[in-house]
C-alpha cells in the first residue's frame, strides 16, 4: 500500500498515461519510420507490393538525392572505371555522376530562411510582448487584437496580393523576401505567446533590479530574459516549424535562388517517374534540423524556473 | 548614509489613498521604524522613497538632493521587499552579488567575494551560497533578500518587515546585527514592522501611520509614554493598553471621554474592586486578567504574588492618559 502524495501520481494513473503515450507515439512514428526506411531502399523495393519490410539496404537514394547523373556509352564506362563507392552505385544503371544536385543549396535556403525568420520573429516578438506586458500603451487591447487578427484567415488567402507586391518590390525569390514573409505570419503568434509568458514573470524582479542599480533595459536583459527562456524556446520552436514546413508560399514565390527544400524535394526525378528513395532521403534529412533544434531546447521546455521565489 | 526628508508627500491609487501629506525627517544615521496597521501606507512610503512609485505631490530629498527626477538606481537606496523577490534564475551567491555587479557600483571581483562572504556569515546562510534561490526555505529567502541590501552601503536602507518569517532566535540575532550596522557604520534605516519589540529595541525614532497619515513621530519612549492620540496609544504596548470610559474612576480633566492605562500603570491594593478572571505566570511577572464592572482589564503583578482566579483585587489608575471624544489626547 503506497501512501498518497500530492506530486507523485498513483501507479494506476502512471500506467494508464504511459500506455496512452506509447500508443500515440506509435501512431505518429510509423509514417516517419516508413519514410526513413524507404530512403535506404532500392527504387524497385520502394514501390513493390505488398510493401517490403525486410530489404537489402542501399545508399542509392542518398546518392541520387545529392547528384545529377547522365547515361554514358559502354565504351566510356569501360574506359573510366568508378573511383568511389557512390560512382559504383550509379554505374549499376550505366550512368555516371555529372555533378552535385541542387538539394544542398535548397536545404541551405531552408536553413537561412527558417532560422532567420524565427530569429527575427522572436527578437521583435519579445520586445513588443515586453512592452505590451509592462508599459501603459494607448489602445493596447486594440493593437493586440489587430495583431492577432492577421492570423484570422489562412495566410495563403492573400497570396495573390503578396505575389504582385513582391514582384513590384523585387522581393520575389529572395531570401529577404521569404524571411520577411514568414516573420510577418509568425509575429502575431510570437507576440501573443510571449506576452503570456512575460505576464507570468512578477514585476517585483525588475523592481528589485532597478533598486539594485540597473537600468530598465538592463533589468529586462538580466532578469526578465533568463526567466522568459522557457517561453522563448517554445515560441521559437513553433515559429521554426511553421517557416520550415511552409509549402504554398514557397512554391508561389520561389523558383531558383531562394527556393526552399519543401517545393524542391517532390521534383526529384528518377528513372521513369519520381525517385521515391531519393525523395524519402530528402525528407529524412529535411526532418533533422527541427528535430535537433527541439531536442536542444528541450531542457528549457521542461523547466519551470519562475516559480517559487516570490512570496504571494 | 544620508539624511532623508519627506515634504508633504501624497500618493493615491485612484480611489485608494496610499499616503496622505506625509512630512518627516529621517536624520543621517537614524533607525526609523514605521508602525501602522495593514493598508496604512507603509509600503507605499518606502516605494515612493525608492522611486518605484511616483508621488502625486510633495518632495523627497536624499542627502540634500531633490530626487524627483532620479531613477531608483540613481537614488542609491537599498530595499528589502515585503515579498522578498530573489532572482530565481540565479544562485544565492549571484543574488547577493547582483547589486555589487551593477553598472553603478562596478565592484571588483575580489571585493564582491569578500562582501558576499561577510554578509552570508552575518545572515548565517554561508552553507546555502551555492543553492538555487528557489531551493530555499521562506526564512532563508528572507535572509538572502536582507543580504542583497546589506552588501551595499546606500544612502538609506528601506526594509519592509524584513524579519517577519524568521524563528525567534534568528530574529534576535539579526535585530542585534541590524542595530550594530546602524550604530557602528552609521547607516540610515527606514524599517517597517508590526513587532513591538523590534520597534522598541532598535528604533531611534518611531513614526506611526494611520490611513496614509503620519499621526505621530518621535522616540520610541515618547510614543509609548506620551501618545498624542488613542490610536497611537493602541499601536504600542503588549498586552494592549487598557481603555475605559472616563467615568469609571472619575477624577479626570473636563472633556475627557476615555482614559487609557498601560498594564504597568495600575496600582493594586487600593481603589475599585475587580474580579480576577485568569492569572498567567510568565516567570518574571504574572499577568492578571480582570473584570471591572464589565470592562476587561489586563495588568501585571510581581511574580511572588499569589492571586487566585475568582477572588477580588482593588485597583486604581496611576497617571492615566485622557482622551476626548475624537480620540485626541487631553493634557
Ligand atoms: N498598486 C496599488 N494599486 C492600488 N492601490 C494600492 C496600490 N498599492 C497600495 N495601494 C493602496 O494603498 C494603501 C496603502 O498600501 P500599503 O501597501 O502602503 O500598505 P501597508 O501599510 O504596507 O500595509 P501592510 O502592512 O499590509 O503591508 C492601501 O489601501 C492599498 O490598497
Ligand atoms: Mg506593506
Amino acid at each position: 500500500m503506497s501512501s498518497f502524495s500530492v506530486t507523485e501520481p498513483s501507479n494506476r494513473a502512471k500506467w494508464f498515461a504511459g500506455t496512452l503515450v506509447i500508443v500515440y507515439a506509435l501512431v505518429t512514428m510509423v509514417p516517419l519510420a516508413w519514410i526513413m526506411l524507404t530512403g535506404f531502399k532500392s527504387p524497385s523495393d520502394a514501390i513493390s507490393y505488398p510493401p517490403k519490410v525486410l530489404f537489402e539496404p542501399t545508399l542509392e537514394g542518398y546518392v541520387n538525392l545529392f547528384t545529377t547523373r547522365t547515361r554514358q556509352t559502354p565504351e566510356f564506362l569501360d574506359a573510366n572505371p568508378p573511383q568511389t563507392w557512390y560512382e559504383e552505385i550509379v554505374r549499376e544503371y550505366d550512368m555516371v555522376i555529372a555533378g552535385p544536385s541542387k538539394f544542398g543549396e535548397r536545404f541551405l535556403n531552408s536553413v537561412i530562411i527558417g532560422f532567420g525568420s524565427t530569429f527575427l520573429s522572436i527578437f521583435l516578438g519579445t520586445l513588443s510582448a515586453y512592452a505590451f506586458s509592462r508599459f501603459k500603451i494607448p489602445f493596447a487591447d486594440d493593437l493586440l487584437f489587430f495583431i492577432l487578427s492577421t492570423r484570422m484567415m489562412p495566410p495563403i488567402a492573400v497570396a495573390i496580393p503578396i505575389f504582385l507586391m513582391y514582384r513590384q518590390l523585387g522581393l520575389s525569390d529572395t531570401h529577404l523576401g521569404m524571411i520577411l514573409l514568414y516573420t510577418g505570419v509568425n509575429i502575431s503568434l510570437a507576440v501573443w505567446l510571449l506576452k503570456g509568458f512575460i505576464d507570468e514573470i512578477p514585476l517585483e524582479y525588475e523592481e528589485a533590479a532597478l533598486i539594485d542599480g540597473y537600468t530598465r533595459f538592463q533589468a529586462f536583459y538580466k532578469v526578465v530574459l533568463p526567466q522568459a527562456a522557457t517561453g522563448i524556446a517554445s515560441t521559437a520552436i513553433f515559429c521554426l516549424i511553421f517557416a520550415w514546413n511552409e509549402y504554398a508560399f514557397a512554391v508561389l514565390l520561389t523558383s531558383g535562388t531562394a527556393q526552399t527544400a519543401p517545393p524542391f524535394i517532390p521534383t526529384i526525378i528518377g528513372v521513369g517517374g519520381l525517385d521515391w528513395p531519393a525523395v524519402a532521403a530528402g525528407a529524412t534529412i529535411f526532418l533533422l534540423p527541427v528535430m535537433i533544434f527541439t531536442i536542444l531546447l528541450r531542457k528549457h521546455l521542461l523547466r519551470g524556473i519562475t516559480f517559487g521565489a516570490v512570496r504571494k | 548614509m544620508a539624511e532623508v526628508v519627506l515634504k508633504n508627500l501624497s500618493k493615491s491609487f485612484g480611489e485608494n489613498v496610499g499616503v496622505d501629506d506625509i512630512s518627516m525627517t529621517i536624520p543621517d544615521g537614524a533607525f526609523v521604524v514605521l508602525l501602522g496597521p495593514t493598508g496604512a501606507g507603509k509600503t507605499t512610503t518606502l516605494r515612493l522613497i525608492s522611486g518605484l512609485e511616483k508621488g502625486d505631490s510633495g518632495e523627497i530629498w536624499i542627502g540634500g538632493r531633490n530626487v524627483a527626477s532620479e531613477t531608483p538606481a540613481q537614488r542609491d537606496v537599498a530595499m528589502v521587499f515585503q515579498q522578498y523577490s530573489l532572482y530565481p534564475h540565479l544562485s544565492v551567491r549571484d543574488n547577493l552579488a547582483f547589486p555589487l555587479k551593477s553598472p553603478i557600483l562596478r565592484t571588483p571581483p575580489a571585493e564582491i567575494e569578500r562582501k558576499v562572504a561577510e554578509v552570508a556569515d552575518v545572515l548565517q546562510i554561508t552553507h546555502k551560497l551555492d543553492n538555487k534561490a528557489t531551493a530555499l526555505s521562506g526564512g532563508e529567502m528572507q535572509r538572502v533578500s536582507i543580504g542583497r541590501a546589506l552588501v551595499r552601503e546606500p544612502s538609506i536602507y528601506l526594509m519592509d518587515e524584513p524579519l517577519s518569517s524568521l524563528d525567534a532566535k534568528l530574529r534576535t540575532d539579526l535585530r542585534v546585527e541590524l542595530k550594530r550596522i546602524q550604530a557602528n557604520l552609521g547607516a540610515t534605516l527606514l524599517y517597517v514592522t508590526h513587532d513591538q519589540i523590534e520597534a522598541m529595541t532598535m528604533a531611534t525614532h518611531v513614526g506611526v501611520l494611520n490611513e496614509g497619515k503620519l499621526v505621530q513621530f518621535g522616540s520610541p519612549r515618547e510614543i509609548y509614554e506620551n501618545p498624542n492620540s488613542l490610536y497611537v496609544a493602541g499601536r504600542l504596548g503588549l498586552p494592549r493598553i487598557n481603555i475605559l470610559p472616563a467615568d469609571v474612576f472619575g477624577n479626570v480633566p473636563s472633556g475627557t471621554h476615555q482614559i487609557a492605562m498601560r498594564p504597568e500603570h495600575i496600582a493594586q491594593g487600593d481603589g475599585l474592586e475587580a474580579d480576577i478572571q485568569r492569572v498567567e505566570h510568565l516567570g518574571d511577572h504574572n499577568r492578571l486578567h480582570l473584570n471591572l464592572r464589565g470592562h476587561a482589564i489586563t495588568t501585571i503583578a510581581d511574580p511572588a504574588t499569589d492571586y487566585r482566579p475568582g477572588t477580588q483585587i482593588k485597583i486604581s489608575p496611576r497617571s492615566p492618559l485622557c482622551f476626548d471624544v475624537d480620540g485626541n489626547r487631553i493634557r
